[in-house]
Formats: C-alpha cells, structure tokens, sequence
C-alpha cells in the first residue's frame, strides 16, 4: 500500500466523511476549482458539487458565523482558515457565539475549523502563527493538533462527527514531509487521547505537532550520545487534554520537560506544568522546563526564524539538563 | 463575468468604464466636471509617470529573476499589469500625505519614495533591510515618507487610515491619507468597519478599491453580489466613482479629485479602479482558474505602459530618446540595487530579540539558549517547500 502524506491524509478524512454523511460540508476561502492555498481540497468540488464546496468571500467572522447557524441546523459545516493565522478574524465569533451556544442556549453547534498553521518556512508574522493557546482558554471549544499522518485523518473524522466545535490544527511543514501506511477501514482517532510516540525509562517530554518530530531526533540523539532512553507523549488533543497519559508518564520517568513550538509566555506548556504539579508533583525528581519559541512576533528571515522557534539542538540541551539534576 | 467582455477598442480600457465617453475625454462618471488635473502635469512629471511605472515593472522583473535564482526568501507578488493604478494614485498625493499600499502597490510605495534597494533587500531578508528580516516582502513602512506597511489580514488597514487621518483632523492638518484594498478585502468586516466610522467623521481619507477582478483564485462574481465596488459606497454615504485604472492620467484625475476634496473637509471618497492581474496571486499560482485568452488579451489589448507610451508618443509628443533614456535610467538604477542588496548581510539571529518593546528595549534570551549566537548552524531554504508561498 502506497504511504500517505500527512496532506493527503486531511483530504481522505474530508472525502470519506462527505462520502458518509450528507450533512458535512465545506467552507472557505479559495477551497473549491483551486483546491485550496495549499491543495487539500483539491478535487472535492469535482466529487462533491459547488453546494457541498463553497468558495468564501474574504470573511472569516461571516463564514464561521454561517457554520454555526448550518450546524444548528443539522448540518455538519468544515471550515478551511486559508492560514490558521486569519482565525483571529473569527475570534468574536467563535469565542463568544460558537464556544457558549450549547452552554447558555442549548444549542448543539457541531463545527470543525481546520487551517494550515506552525512556521520553520519562512513564512513570518501572518504565516506561521500557532495560536491554539488563544482558544485554550476558552471552555466550549475542544482543540486538536495532530502531528502524524494517521493521527491528522483520524481526529479529522473523530472532529466532523464531534457533538460540539472543534479546531483543528494542521502543521504546515507537516504537510508533505512525512508521510506513513494509514490504518485501513473507517480510521477515527478519538479526541482527548495522547500518544506514546516513543517508549523511554529516563525523561519524559511532552509534545505535539511538529516539534513531535524535533523531539524524536533529539531523542536519537540522547540515546546515542548520552545513552539516555527518552519517552515522548505526543498530546495530539489539547482540549480536553489527557491528564491521564501525562501522569502516566511523569510516573513513570519522573522527570518532564514540556515542548512547544508556540511563544512561552501564556502557552500549553504552562498549562501542562501546571496539571502535573497538581495531580503528580510526588513523582518529580525534577523541575518541570520548557522549550518553546522566544515571545516574540514569528520573523521571517531564515537566522531570526531559526533563532525564535525551538531547535532540536535545544531540546537535546535541556534534556541534558534534566537528566542530571 | 460581461464586465470583462474585453477592453474596449484600441486599448482604450475596460468597456464598461470606457463607456459612452468620447474618445479621449478621460473624465470619470460621477464627478464633476471641469478642467482635469491631468492637464496641469507639467512636461517632467509626465514623464515621472512613466519613469514610476517602469520602474515598477523592470524592479519585479529583476525580482523573478532573483526568485529563480531562489534568492528571494518566500513568495514574489507581482503588480503586473497594475502599475498605472499605483502609480497614478500615489503620484496625487502631495508628500506630507500618508498612504497605505497593498500587496500590488509597489508602485504606490516607490512614488512615495521607497528605494529598489530596500525593496530587493525585503525579499531577500536582508538584516539591512527596512523590517531587519522581521517582514516579507513590501510589508514595511516608513512615517517620514509618508507610507505605512500593511499586514497581510485584509481591510485591517482600512480603519488604520482612519485613524490616521481622523488625527490629521483634529489637529488640524491639511493632510491626507489614501489606502488601497482589493476587491476581495471589501468583503471584511475591518473594511465596513473602517469606512463607515471615516464616514461619519468625515475623515480626509480616500479609499481606493482596486478591482483586478480576482482575490486569490476567486472571481469577482464569487467575492461580492454587486457588480460595481463603486456602489458599495453608498452603505456609507459618501460618494464613489469608477476609472479606468489602466490609464495613469485618468488614475490620477479620479485621485487628484478626491483628494482635494478630502483636503478641502468635505470627507471620504471612495474610488474603484478598474484593473486586471495577470500574474497569479504569488509567482507560484498557476492561474489554472483563469478562462482561456482572459490574461493574453489584456495583455495585448490593455497593456498600461503601452498605453502611456502610446500616450506619451502620440498625444504628447515626446521623442523615442527621451523615453529610451528612462529605460536606461530605471536598469541601472535596478542594477546597483541588486548589487547593493546582494551584498547586504542576512541578520544576526540575536536581532530577533530587538524592539518587541519600548522598554525594554531588548529581551533576555531564553535560560538554554545564554550565549548562543545562533540556533542552527546551516540556513539553507529548506528541501520540500510544498507549495507554501505566502
């Protein structure tokens, strides 16, 4: 069987749900006869019709406001960010209206908003952001962030038949670079489950998205130069996040450090230290420490970019740190 | 899409503007008529016009070569076939207005003074260059010019320029501001939101649309339900006019107007003017969405320099060698830019930490990366761009 790339398993998610329930549709900008900014849609208008593949003006708010009121209705809507990093146009709409509409008025609204997100491609300010931090804060909404192939089709499906609104965030270097065997059948990834990435004795870290991939290097690396044998949860969902997993794994290496390609001030990370304190600060032998982006606007020139964003090299220097506390 | 049939005969513009309008009479429907400003232009700055525009043109041919070459970091955006639209209506803004350019406003940008250099420099993220490697492209800015760099979320700039120019009324200043949006960003919230409150301030602002009759890949027809943009103004209550935004002079004329009569307090204008892109939205587009002929048509038919030089040759009698003396101005002074800008230094990394605020004015790195310089050795473009381009 051919191995699917990480894009191709977005689409296939996107076609099979359209191929089993009427009721899902999708919505944005640019998705329908171009396919999309970056080719995920490409060929559903072909399969689907100008009625289930709507082409957007440039507005976010409206778009996002009408897939709240189509899933009112029934509906099942997918809403395509060009780049995830025009979500804040919809910021209003989905904090306030999208995320409360089951709590305050009882109204199912069953919408996933999917988009391109993450940087390492020089992509800068408006091209590169992760702002799942942003909605983290907001109950109502559920988060996910896959960082493989099978994962990205799984929770996709598990997000299209999700009760409630999901964001889903796709990693733009992600895209075409990786790629696997996908699980045949009907392959849904339920939310609010984390995965082993990597089985490890020695320090745990805690990841998700592309840094996933910066931690297994560092990890090979470890384990060749320092013979330390590293275990990597990949979080995958964000909201609801998996307090279980997390403690299973401080329990088990009792030693954590938590990764992130986001700014630090304000992010998942914090949150994650937090959960641990609370519920496993027992089984620490260590301080919790952090590697994520500088907080600083995303450049865009290659030394600045390298220089923000977190670096396999600085995962494997922290690690070492950790490791011999 | 019957608005664009085709350009009217003999290159004289899009149909719909060119109209029942004698051959000629570049005056725009909707504004009074009189005198044109055009017709004031002494000789020289006929020939800025044209100067303005090839440079616009020639600078982003050397950018493509560059972009071939992949020294250009990220996506190219061209202007093709836009320049007069530009370059008309900055050249009607006297320098202490203020502007703000959109993605194909390098024209605008270079009347009011951006350089060639800092333009290569940009896309090259340069350190040197005006945003230090911070933004792409010709996102940048700069007050003492008069130009104020865009953000890539459409219509932001639209209430921006109203607070711009909200200022210029409140203290009194006999300035103006003009921003540029799509026809796609006239779908925004940021937009409706910006003009209205300009409106009821009566904000000396002039909002140019430029309708190149695509955002991204989407079709007017898919963007909006009205079939003039001009229309739009009347939500706000304020007048709007369509030109023929390939023809400089009648680009000019159009702006010129409005902005007089912004400057005079007699509040927002809004212009739509009629253009057309021929490249894709980036260099990588390949437009597979355009209708067949669409691009050579215009091209051939609505070329803008050529219908300058038309103009220039013909109407206004200016000979081959003073033209031929611009083009060779607008190569060397592209030439050394490109010299200049590739001999200018990537930033140091550490530069990332500059400037997030006034104070501090710097940063402390993060705890594991104390006295490290760099964070990867290597800053080659990475393998599989994917089709990522801005």
């Amino acid at each position: 069987m051919a191995e699917t790339t990480y894009l191709e398993a977005i689409r296939q998610a996107l076609f099979e749900e359209m191929e089993r329930d009427e009721s899902v549709f999708i919505l944005g900008e640019d998705i329908g006869a171009y396919g999309g900014a970056f080719k995920v849609t490409d060929g559903l208008l072909d399969r689907f019709g100008e009625s289930r593949v709507i082409d957007t003006p440039i507005s976010e708010a409206g778009f996002v406001g009408a897939a709240a009121g189509a899933a009112h209705m029934g509906m099942r809507p997918v809403v395509e960010m060009q780049f995830i990093d025009f979500i804040s146009c919809a910021y209003d709409m989905l904090t306030n209206y999208v995320a409360t509409s089951r709590y305050r008025a009882m109204l199912p609204c069953p919408i996933v908003v999917r988009g391109p997100s993450g940087g390492y491609v020089r992509g800068g300010p408006f091209h590169s952001q992760n702002p799942e931090a942003a909605f983290l804060h907001t109950p109502g909404l559920k988060i996910v962030y896959p960082a493989t192939a099978s994962d990205a089709k799984g929770l996709l499906k598990a997000a299209i038949r999700d009760d409630d609104p999901v964001l889903f965030f796709e990693h733009k270097y992600l895209y075409r670079r990786i790629k696997e065997d996908l699980p045949g059948g009907d392959h849904v990834v339920p939310i609010g489950k984390a995965r082993v990435a990597r089985e490890g004795k020695d320090l745990s870290i805690i990841t998700y998205a592309a840094t996933v991939w910066k931690a297994l290097e560092a990890a090979e690396q470890l384990e060749k130069e320092d013979g330390l044998s590293v275990e990597i949860l990949d979080l995958r969902s964000l909201l609801p996040m998996d307090d279980a997993a997390i403690v299973e794994t401080v329990r088990k290496t009792n030693r954590v450090m938590v990764v992130h390609e986001d700014t630090r001030t304000g992010g998942v990370a914090g949150e994650v230290a937090a959960r641990i304190n609370e519920q496993a600060f027992e089984w620490l032998d260590a301080p919790i420490l952090r590697v994520t982006a500088a907080d600083v606007p995303l450049p865009y020139s290659p030394p600045l970019e390298d220089y923000v964003l977190p670096q396999t090299t600085d995962i494997v220097t922290v690690a070492r740190k950790l490791a011999a506390y | 899409m019957a608005r664009r049939a085709g350009p009217g005969a003999k290159g004289r513009g899009p149909g719909a503007v060119a109209g029942t309008r004698a051959a000629g009479d570049r005056s725009t429907p909707g504004v009074a008529r009189g005198p044109r400003p055009s017709a004031r232009l002494s000789r020289a700055q006929q020939l800025d016009l044209y100067y303005w525009m090839r440079l616009t043109r020639s600078l982003e041919e050397r950018l493509v070569n560059l972009y071939r070459q992949t020294k250009v970091i990220g996506g190219l955006f061209r202007s093709l076939g836009q320049e007069a639209d530009a370059v008309g209506s900055a050249f009607a803004l006297e320098r202490r207005d203020v502007l703000s350019p959109l993605i194909r406003n390098l024209g605008s940008m270079l009347v009011k003074g951006a350089k060639p250099v800092e333009i290569i420099r940009q896309y090259m993220a340069k350190g040197d260059s005006p945003t230090r490697g911070r933004e792409l492209n010709i996102h940048y800015g700069d007050l003492d010019r008069g130009f104020i760099g865009q953000i890539s979320h459409l219509g932001d700039m639209v209430p921006v320029m109203t607070g711009v120019t909200l200022s210029f009324k409140l203290r009194g200043e006999a300035r103006v501001g003009l921003v540029y949006v799509g026809d796609g960003a006239t779908s925004t919230g940021s937009f409706h939101e910006g003009l209205n409150f300009a409106a009821v301030q009566r904000c000396p602002l002039v909002v140019v649309v430029e309708n190149n009759g695509y955002a991204y890949s989407t079709p007017l027809a898919r963007q909006t339900a009205v079939t003039e943009l001009k229309d739009k103004a009347l939500a706000y209550g304020i007048p709007g006019v369509r030109a023929d935004g390939n023809d400089v002079l009648a680009v000019f004329d159009v702006t010129k107007e409005a902005v007089d009569r912004a400057r005079r307090g007699e509040g927002v204008t809004l212009i739509e003017l009629m253009t057309y892109r021929r490249k894709g939205h980036a260099e990588h587009d390949n437009q597979s969405y355009v209708p067949a002929g669409e691009i050579e048509r215009w091209e051939r038919e609505d070329d803008p320099l050529d219908r300058y030089l038309r103009v220039l040759t013909a109407e206004l009698e200016f000979d081959d060698a003073m033209i031929a003396a611009i083009d060779a101005r607008v190569k060397d002074e592209i030439d050394a830019a490109t010299d200049a800008a590739e001999a200018s230094p990537m930033p140091e990394p550490t530069d990332a930490l500059v400037g997030i605020y006034a104070e501090p004015a710097l940063i402390e790195p993060l705890w594991y990366r104390a006295g490290v310089r760099s964070a990867v050795a290597a800053h080659e473009r990475a393998a599989g761009w994917g089709t990522f381009h801005g």
